[in-house]
């Protein structure tokens, strides 16, 4: 048995199989450290498969040798690699920064169970993006799901809001969950078959109620997952109460995974052929799309806590990836995956700026930005180099996303909707100038809750931080890989979705 | 033309699935308590399970365990492994008793809601390529049978991708098998296999949901919704409150 | 002396380095200043050897990298580029030496931040300045929005933090809202965001549709550095930030930047021909006619000093607009002209304005009665500049409007005419009223009051100007603006290419 061979499946047993061992370490330092180390080992892994997929095209892996299509296919392309990449990524920077965050937020004698949850929660997200296989989406989602709702719900030692709002995400995404499963219920009914590969020969050219009914449950169902507006209810209040750095970790990965499983949906398993997609994208995506850049957009211009202001600003991102994946193009999908992509880097950034101030703080109340600039520069500076990011402000991926769109929607033929995200990515420019404003042209609070120490947050959340931030900048200026991956794989993507015929 | 009634109970088990489905959502929406919430969200959780276990049911099929002793091998196998995918696919219309033979002959139009997009040929297509991936694993069967005795029926399939070109022979085969009124017909496993999976990640859900009843209990001394928004605006809002004396 | 194509992407990282220069050397102002010094003669040498290669008729390019598949940040050098070039790094040299005079003058707090963010801005202006496609104008064009946001907003009070919200607000909708979207439509249409002779949009565009005239008022309102009515409001707001950034910034690299953007667009992105045969520019002729009417009245109406000269600066820069869309060639030379003579004319006005900050903290007009008899340097400069602002010979500006007369008679517009007459008088009015009120005006008494502490009134002999580095400055442009008059000629041919590359 060579390594090469059975690469494809170690982003998942990885973490998987290593995880329970985190439960077992004595509560402290040991659980953490192991994470962070399990979750570099998986990154490597995702590095690799992407490289691999990058130079040899699609891996199909048979688990267990199980041929598909009654066996489970680990089919892993482009796409699904660059978000593997993404996610794992993600968990690298985001696992490592997690340690004096969750310290101070998370009863000590959890800690063991924190890092064992985050393992498996990375588990299910890794295995929602690289199964070939429908219902494995759905046990992997669930996956990912049951350790984010433990995860959130540890949230509960500073704010016992986490726990209602880790309650509402339960009762909202095992909903979701179950359309998901309904919906991939009538499509194995229509084929007898739940190889995504395999279902999209079968679906071929049916277009009968049963295959309607399954597709509507199934965007429905991911649709509750991803927070697609006006399905977003659970999200800011699961962003607003987990612990700091569990918020910068789903903000970054979560919506992306379920982003993914959408667009795989659409374009590998139904495909253009079928009729009713189109319908779906000019008078689902199309107006969803809009209505949560704009609405939710404008929401988050209101709010006075942080992280309620981002999980809102984050509702309106997934507006945009659902525009570009409305406009039907391969330009629109690879903007949707460059997004994606882009929104996870600065998303996360943000997040992780925040988690410093409450470390510092003990608050993510606005209040407790007065002044910033002048107690924790580093972190003030990451968050406004992150939310210009946010932004679209050149140098930086926000930027590099905002093109791909503009460029995607005026191809398309959309030209109006090059200028709703424009007028949209204003209102960004809103909610992040009020933060930026409050930090830099403001005095400190001297005394009362929002008196901070002049003291920045500790190095092993200020390293990985700005390694994100710098990764903000870095693949605004070199769109080798995001751009360049995207781009080929919308197109594989296309192909196989039959593109053309919208 | 069959008429409203029977258009009604012959899909009884749809209806069942729809109601306990509502019952549930409706549940889960209306109720205040959060235990009722769980228990709302497991009625809608078993509605789909039922909903994947009668698609699953052949007319006339037993559970999915395998009895070679009694049976020629071959062809034993190919009835089971033939049948289930029809049934999956034309299960719809299910007029209980009639065998695999007839159905495809009889009219499949009478199943309207299959019939109301499908064309028959384009149906029997997908029985037959559905027949075929897995009946044509079963001219391979015998061998590996013999290996691998009393294994579960589905271990076959893991030779199934070598037999896609010959597909449609299989299929044919399979269905002249079904012909014979051959004594054992098997229920599609699958669904069983999947729902078993579902209800695992059902278990581990209302665990997981009802342990946050009892630390949202803990935390708040109350598991009544109003009661628990009413304190958390009062967090929310309190200072506020406080100070202007403006606000409850 | 290296090559000019290294010098383009020099002259853009140079002041980057000085400004990572000026942010280690933070604790002793002297070494800053002198890094800044520095940077700024390698900035001007540099720019100095861009121009002179352009003008042996050398065409200077780099690519850096490519950002984006068929969208590269890279920089080519072209006649009106380097001319801006040149004013933009000398006119830094000088606001230097001004800075240094009036920061100390001042004693103001946060002067290392004011020192880097002026570098990073002057090196976003090279950026604008060279920039050899949109993509990479539109990069720089947004870093020089955002590194002059601290400028602005220097002294952290509620004036300055209602002035920079207007500052970044307007700037970043403008940009973001109008411009970012017709430059990605442009890209869309003509594959391409490469300036090119003639324009890049005359081959791909139906000539007849009205998508030329819809993608230019995207552009001529998108580029709100230009402060074409209504999009002007940024420009008065800005003038809570200390004189040096007024003077130099939104008298010269930022707005600069803005008509230098408008008039880049109009000559190679869709070329005076596509212009002058769609009529698409005539709308926005008008507009910025009646921005420079509109802007020169209200500037008449105020009494704030530095108020006063932003909304002549409105007015001035709508010149350059206006020379662009009368879609002439000597339109286009008036406009080019503009900027250079405006450049030199308005930072000698600011630079005097903050020399009477510095040294009577004086701020309003009517408040500087008589103050020419304790200042003549610095009121005599004034007087030069403003006669420059004008139009009157001897002086640098009145070549401009010389031009820009011509083209509007080759256009056929003899309103347009009879528009700049008239705003030449109501500059006559705002303008030399001042030195008028300076040299001729009997001191207020409480004037004299204030300046009895020392014993001395405001009185003919009495000398009490501004600091040295704070009055040399003023007198710099001054004089460059009186030598412009005479370089009229050598500056013609120099920018001759851009009109011929426009038919």
């Amino acid at each position: 048995m060579n390594f090469a061979a059975q690469l494809p499946v170690l982003p998942v047993i990885i973490p998987l199989v290593l995880a329970p061992f985190a439960m077992l370490m004595p509560n402290g330092r040991a659980p953490h450290a192991w994470a962070t180390f399990v979750s570099w080992l998986t990154f490597a892994a995702c590095a690799f498969l992407l490289a691999a997929v990058n130079d040899a095209g699609v891996i199909s892996y048979q688990l267990g040798d199980w041929a598909p299509p009654l066996g489970i296919e680990y089919r892993v392309d482009l796409a699904n690699a660059l978000v593997l990449f993404l996610v794992s990524g993600i968990a690298a920077v985001v696992f490592p920064f997690a340690y004096a965050s969750v310290r101070l937020e998370i009863d000590e004698r959890q800690s063991s169970f924190f890092y064992c949850a985050l393992l498996i929660c990375l588990t299910g997200l890794l295995g929602v993006t690289i199964t070939g296989d429908a219902f494995n989406v759905f046990v992997f989602l669930e996956i990912s799901s049951l350790s984010a709702y433990a995860l959130i719900a540890m949230g509960a030692r500073r704010d016992r809001r986490a726990l209602t709002a880790a309650f509402n995400y339960l009762i909202m995404g095992t909903i979701g969950a179950t359309f998901f499963v309904i919906g991939v219920g009538l499509l194995y009914q229509a084929t007898g078959t739940l190889n995504m590969a395999d279902l999209h020969d079968r679906l071929l050219g049916q277009s009968n109620r049963v295959v309607d009914a399954g597709f509507a449950f199934i965007v429905v169902g991911i649709g509750l997952k991803l927070a697609m507006f006006p399905m977003h209810l659970w999200l800011p209040g699961a962003y607003t109460y987990a612990p700091s750095a569990v918020s910068a970790f789903l903000a970054a990965t979560a919506t992306k995974v379920a982003v993914y499983v959408l667009i795989r949906f659409i374009d590998t398993v139904f495909g253009f052929q079928f009729e009713f997609l189109g319908a779906a994208f000019t008078w689902v995506f199309l107006p969803l799309g809009l209505a949560g850049m704009f609405i939710a957009s404008l929401v988050a211009v209101f709010q006075d806590d942080i992280k309620r202001m981002l999980a809102y600003s984050s509702v309106g991102q997934i507006g945009y990836m659902l525009l570009g994946i409305s406009f039907g193009t391969v330009e629109g999908l690879s903007a949707s995956l460059v997004h994606m992509f882009n929104h996870a880097l600065m998303k996360g950034a943000l997040f992780m700026a925040v988690a410093c101030v409450v470390l510092r703080a003990g608050s993510h109340s606005i209040q407790a930005f007065a002044g910033l600039s002048k107690r924790m520069p580093y972190t003030t500076w990451a968050f406004i180099i992150s939310g210009l990011s946010l932004v679209g402000v050149p140098l930086t991926v926000g930027f590099v996303s905002k093109w791909y769109l503009l460029q995607a929607s005026f191809a398309a033929g959309f030209w109006y909707a090059g200028f709703l995200i424009v007028a949209s990515s204003l209102i960004a420019v809103l909610y992040i100038g009020r933060i930026v404003e409050l930090m830099l042209l403001r005095e400190p609070a001297e005394e009362g809750p929002y008196a901070i120490p002049a003291k920045d947050a500790p190095l092993s959340m200020l390293i990985p931080m700005w390694f994100l931030v710098a990764m903000n900048v870095y693949f605004g200026l070199n769109t080798e890989l995001t751009g360049g991956i995207a781009n080929r794989a919308a197109e594989a993507l296309m192909v196989m979705a039959g593109a053309g015929a919208p | 033309m069959e008429s409203w009634t029977e258009f009604v109970i012959a899909r009884y088990n749809y209806w069942i699935v729809i109601v306990l489905m509502m019952i549930g959502l409706y549940t889960v929406f209306a109720r205040g308590n959060l235990v009722k919430k769980i228990v709302g969200l497991n009625i809608f959780q078993t509605s789909v399970f039922i909903f994947y276990i009668t698609i699953g049911k052949v007319a006339g099929g037993t559970a999915p365990i395998y009895i070679g002793d009694e049976l020629y091998h071959g062809d034993g196998h190919g009835d089971g492994h033939g049948d289930e995918p029809h049934g999956a696919a034309a299960d719809h219309g299910a007029d209980a008793g009639a065998s695999l033979h007839a159905k495809i002959e009889n009219d499949l139009g009478a199943n309207d809601l299959k019939a109301a997009a499908n064309d028959l040929t384009l149906d029997e297509g997908v029985i037959a390529g559905e027949g075929g991936h897995d009946a044509a694993s079963l001219h391979t069967a015998p061998d590996d049978a013999a290996k691998i005795a009393n294994e579960q029926l589905i271990d076959a399939g893991k030779s199934a991708s070598q037999g896609f070109d010959i597909a449609a022979d299989a299929a044919h085969g399979a269905v002249e098998a079904a012909a014979y009124h051959s004594e054992v017909i098997y229920t599609n496993p699958l669904p069983h296999v999947l729902i078993l999976t579902a209800i695992v990640v059902g278990v581990a859900g209302t665990a997981v949901g009802l342990a946050l009843a009892v630390r949202i209990r803990e935390a708040y001394g109350t598991i009544e919704e109003d009661e628990l928004e009413a304190m958390d605006n009062v967090a929310e809002f309190g200072a506020a409150a406080e100070a202007t004396g403006t606000r409850g | 002396m290296i090559s000019p194509s290294i010098a383009l992407a020099a002259a853009v990282g140079a002041p980057l380095l000085g400004c990572l220069g000026i942010w280690l050397s933070d604790k002793s102002p002297n070494l800053r200043e002198g890094v800044t010094l520095i940077t700024a003669t390698v900035l001007m040498i540099l720019s100095i050897t861009v121009f002179l290669a352009v003008g042996n008729g050398e065409t200077p390019q780099i690519l850096v990298f490519e950002v984006i598949a068929g969208l590269p940040l890279a920089f080519r050098a072209e006649p009106l580029g380097a001319m801006f070039g040149v004013i933009a790094s000398g006119l830094w040299f000088i606001n230097s030496l001004y800075s240094i005079g009036y920061m100390r003058g001042h004693d103001e707090q946060h002067q290392t931040r004011f020192y880097m963010s002026f570098a990073v801005a002057i090196s976003a202006a090279m950026g604008v300045a060279y920039a050899s496609n949109l993509f990479t104008l539109f990069i720089f064009y947004e870093v020089l929005t955002l590194s002059t946001f601290p400028l602005v907003t220097h002294y952290g009070d509620d004036k300055a933090r209602n002035g920079g919200r207007i500052y970044l607000g307007v700037l970043m909708a403008t940009s973001i809202g109008l411009l970012l979207p017709a430059i990605v439509w442009t890209y869309a249409i003509a594959e391409t965001t490469e300036f090119a002779a003639g324009g890049i949009l005359s081959q791909h565009v139906d000539a007849a549709g009205p998508l030329v005239g819809v993608l230019l008022g995207l552009y001529a309102f998108g580029i709100g550095k230009a402060a074409l009515m209504p999009v002007h409001p940024w420009l008065p707001n800005a003038m809570v930030a200390p004189t040096p950034v007024s003077a130099f910034l939104h008298a010269v690299a930022v707005v600069k930047a803005g008509v230098f953007s408008i008039l880049k667009v109009a000559v190679y992105v869709f070329g005076v021909d596509l212009l002058r045969d769609t009529g698409a520019g005539v709308p926005f002729m008008w507009i910025a006619a009646g921005s420079i009417l509109l802007a020169s009245l209200i500037a008449m109406n105020q009494d704030n000093l530095k108020a006063r000269l932003a909304y002549s600066t409105v007015s001035q820069l709508s010149y350059v607009t206006l020379g662009a869309m009368l879609a002439t060639s000597m339109g286009v030379m008036g406009g080019a002209t503009q900027i250079a003579a405006h450049a030199l004319g308005k930072m000698t006005l600011f630079m005097c304005a903050g020399a009477v900050y510095v040294a009577h903290h004086k701020t309003l007009v009517s408040e500087l009665n008589g103050l020419g008899r304790v200042m003549p340097w610095t009121f005599g400069a004034f007087f030069l500049g403003a006669m420059s602002i004008i139009g009157l010979p001897p002086m640098g500006g009145s070549w401009p409007k010389f031009f820009l007369m011509l083209g509007a008679a080759d256009a056929g517009e003899i309103a347009i005419i009879a528009v700049l007459m008239i705003s030449s008088i109501l500059n006559v009015i705002y303008l030399l009223s001042i030195p008028v009120r300076a040299f001729y005006m009997e001191p207020a008494i409480n004037g004299a009051k204030a300046q009895g502490a020392r014993g001395k009134g405001i009185e003919w002999g009495n000398l009490k100007e501004a600091p040295l580095l704070c009055v040399l400055p003023p007198m710099l442009t001054a004089a460059g603006a009186f030598i412009l008059f005479f370089c009229a000629d050598p500056l013609f041919n120099y920018l001759a290419p851009l009109i011929a590359e426009a038919g």
